[in-house]
């Protein structure tokens, strides 16, 4: 062990002169990340987001921590860092891993308070109830309001969402007629008798308050709205006033025993259900299965195409003396500095079936025009085409360094004793090449597993597989059809069955990362630095 | 071939392997040309587009510019400025953790360093939804980082800031010797002396490729610009570009291949003005694995 490690190996931050000034800005520093965590944290909790709140009261006090406690020095170098890690990395993909386990999606997207909530302010116009006979009044712009009589006497004027005004409060009320309706307002012209009945609008509108609603219920009267259901608390179940119907909540439904659910169902937990119609479900099981086949044998593919091609053209033109070798090196390497987004998009208008250059091409000279957008093979075809295009150049750079760093005095041995070209390639290039490039050839693998802008803007997973219960394609990967089961417009949406599949192909992309370590010299190079 | 010359072998070697990068390169920039006469015809629609275009104009340059639903300028400007500001803050966090990682010893450090890496690889698709939640959030407690302000989506950006390059800047830490760092503490330098005069200097090279690969990354990211912007005045060239792929593509082809040249080439240029820093970055950065 040399004598500068064993210095880096002494407790960090030990030998370190610790001066008033330094003391000092930390406590200034303290103070104004505590302060605007408070405020911040205060807010959060003011304005609901508890969860936020409560992240950003832990962070803060890991902050704290690090600055203050000796041994923490290290991580004060990356605070910045693992803040906006935690923050915005690590935070929503907890909220995400969460999701998995619930049925949050279409039909239940609030929480369960929210629906009972939204349950119980619906209003219907009950049979009997407190009655007022009614008088319909329409501004120029088209808005609606009522003059309403009850039994005892007294007016109101009535407008959607305000309460009700009593008459004498009512502004710019003209004469009354001979039943004490005014003849005008300001601002409004009575509706007679023929417009009342064929007005439709009207009968439809809530008027007065959301608590003190009123609605027209036939054409002489209108009713106080009265509460539709009421929630039970002790019985944890709503009630219908109207017809008497109880409703229970199921698997986040609130469902009659007839079986009629109410529109506002809720998020709740459904444990490993999500997971389970993953693995079992059979109407699933189809395009699941394909759509595996098919992620896998794409991201396969794709690293060895690439490489393959990118291997190929550094071998040919690694020699230093072949005339043009730099502009060789720069023309092949425009694809890779194009934006991705704009070349998929350039390579989509290209393999348009109608009108695209490559078909208008093949059209003229082989007479053929294949559907390069409809056939499930084609169109895998012509991804796999497009992805070699992005990718050889990135590993034409990494061979060409690679190659040059393998010993030339192994090639000297190897020709002394009698091996040729290709046997040369096969037992020293690729050998030492693969030691060099593997870990990277397994990174392209998880990135092409996860290559949901190739897929998704060149054919956004198209053709469609038939018969699939969910939107899912012949070349769709597990992300794009994670993509369409949350986002897709449409179809109903389903975060927690789409969370669960991302936690599954989080599995399958972490343990061919691990593994990666486990096997190559970076993961050597760590284990020895310890 | 034995009849050959030494010579003559040669050069038959250096024509084959002509003719073999001829058919490469037009492999590699056919849909670049195309791009490019695309932008030139007048007739801007992908039918009537040809590789050499029978009249040539800068119509779709003028369309582009001047069509107020489309402020290609804006959008340009936008993707600078976001791209600049994230790459500049990244860099600094990457270098200031790979150093740490690389120089101190300290519990947790290879579980962190794996935890960063895991970390990357879970496909963020589905987060965005909770992404997308918190910027909400963020926008009633500080409306200025919240939905549909750059700020708020670089800060979404930072997030993704320790990642791959963390272990890539470590491993070009490792190679710088150990002594330097002692030497330095042995003329009673603190950590941040040491750090700041004597190593960063010697890290230029990759701090470049890393400060290259972060802006070119973020310029080129759509899903999340898409998802937490929501102005046309405030995307990025990427979301907007995506633009003119909605209803009849083929009908607008002319336009977008105009925005998505000159979307292009300030990338290109600095590839290729840059070519050995990155292929130099790439490469020792692979070939240490």
């Amino acid at each position: 062990m040399s004598t500068a490690t064993q210095m880096l190996d002494k407790m960090p931050g030990e030998g370190q002169s610790i001066t008033l000034s330094t003391v000092l800005w930390r406590i200034v520093l303290l103070l104004a990340i505590d302060g605007f965590a408070i405020w911040f944290a205060t807010r959060a909790f003011g304005e609901g987001f508890v969860s936020l709140g409560l992240v950003a009261v832990l962070i803060t006090a890991s902050i704290n921590y690090i600055i203050l406690a000796r041994d923490m020095y290290p991580l004060r170098w990356m605070l910045v860092g693992l803040f906006f890690m935690l923050m915005f990395s690590v935070y929503p993909i907890v909220l995400t891993v969460l999701v998995a386990f619930t049925n949050y999606g279409d039909g239940h997207l609030l929480t369960k308070q929210q629906s009972i909530e939204q349950i119980t302010n619906e209003r219907y116009v009950p049979e009997g109830g407190a009655a007022y006979s009614w008088t319909g009044y329409v501004s120029p712009n088209g808005d609606y309001a009522l003059w309403l009589q009850n039994d005892a006497g007294e007016s109101f004027f009535a407008l959607p969402g305000q309460p009700l005004i009593p008459a004498s409060d009512t502004q710019g009320v003209g004469n009354l007629d001979d039943k004490g309706i005014p003849e005008t307002i300001e601002g409004y012209t009575r509706l007679n008798a023929i417009q009342v009945a064929t007005n439709q609008d009207i009968q439809q509108i809530q008027f007065g308050s959301e608590a003190d609603g009123v609605q027209i219920r036939s054409a002489r009267e209108a009713a106080q709205l009265q509460t539709r259901f009421a929630y039970d608390e002790a019985a944890d179940k709503l009630v219908d006033q109207q017809t008497g119907a109880e409703y229970l909540p199921v698997v986040g439904r609130w469902t009659a025993a007839d079986g009629t659910e109410l529109t506002a169902g809720f998020r709740e937990n459904v444990g490993l259900a999500n997971f389970a119609r993953f693995f079992q479900s059979s109407a699933f099981r189809g395009p699941l299965t394909r759509i595996i086949l098919w992620n896998f044998a794409f991201a396969f593919l794709s690293v060895f195409l690439t490489f393959a091609l990118g291997l190929a053209i550094a071998y040919i033109f690694n020699d230093p003396s072949l005339p043009g070798r730099k502009i060789i090196q720069s023309l092949l390497l425009i694809p890779y500095t194009i934006p991705s987004l704009i070349t998929i998009l350039i390579w989509r208008g290209l393999f348009n079936n109608q009108v695209g250059v490559i078909n208008r091409t093949l059209t003229s000279l082989f007479g053929i025009a294949p559907a390069w957008t409809v056939d499930p093979w084609l169109a895998k075809l012509a991804i796999l085409i497009v992805n070699l295009w992005l990718g050889y150049p990135y590993f034409m750079l990494i061979c060409s360094g690679a190659l040059q760093s393998i010993p030339k005095d192994l090639y000297e041995a190897a020709t002394v004793d009698g091996a040729n070209g290709w046997t040369r390639f096969r037992r020293i290039t690729l050998p030492l090449l693969l030691v060099a490039v593997g870990p990277l050839l397994v990174a392209s693998f998880t990135f092409n597993f996860n290559n949901f802008n190739l897929i998704f803007l060149f054919i956004e997973g198209g053709p469609p597989i038939a018969g699939s219960p969910t939107r899912a394609g012949h070349t769709d990967i597990l992300i794009s059809y994670v993509y369409n089961l949350a986002f897709a417009a449409g179809r109903g949406k389903e975060f927690g069955l789409g969370a669960a599949i991302t936690i599954v192909i989080f599995f399958i992309v972490a343990i061919i990362t691990l593994f990666q370590f486990r096997f190559t010299k970076m993961w050597e190079e760590v284990g020895e630095n310890v | 071939m034995s009849n050959l010359t030494f010579q003559q072998q040669r050069y038959l070697s250096y024509a084959v392997r002509w003719l073999i990068a001829l058919i490469l390169i037009f492999f590699s920039i056919f849909p670049v040309l195309w791009i490019l006469s695309s932008s030139l015809n007048p007739a801007n629609t992908l039918a009537s587009a040809s590789l050499i275009p029978q009249n040539i104009g800068l119509d779709n340059y003028r369309q582009l510019f001047t069509t107020p639903e489309t402020p290609f300028l804006t959008w340009i400007w936008n993707s600078i400025k976001i791209s600049s500001i994230t790459t500049v803050l990244s860099v600094t966090i990457t270098t200031l953790a790979a150093f740490a990682f690389s120089r101190f010893r300290f519990t947790g450090r290879i579980n962190m360093l794996k935890a960063i890496l895991l970390i990357q690889v879970f496909p963020g698709l589905l987060a965005m939804i909770a992404i997308f939640t918190l910027m909400t959030q963020f926008e009633s407690i500080i409306p200025m980082f919240g939905l549909d302000t750059h700020a708020g989506l670089i800060l979404v950006y930072l997030g993704g800031a320790m990642g791959v390059n963390i272990w890539l800047m470590k491993g070009f830490f490792d190679t710088i010797p150990r002594a330097i760092d002692e030497s330095g503490m042995v003329e009673g330098a603190s950590h941040w002396q040491i750090f700041s005069q004597l190593i960063l200097p010697l890290m230029q090279p990759i701090l470049i490729v890393v400060a290259i690969l972060t802006f070119i990354g973020t310029y080129g990211d759509f899903i999340l610009a898409r998802i937490l912007l929501k102005s046309t005045d405030q995307y990025p060239l990427m979301v907007g570009l995506f633009i003119f792929t909605s209803g009849q593509f083929s009908q607008k082809w002319g336009p977008f291949a105009a925005g998505a040249l000159l979307g292009a080439l300030p990338i290109m240029i600095v590839y290729l003005v840059l070519q050995d820093y990155i292929v130099g970055g790439l490469t020792q950065g692979a070939v240490k694995g």
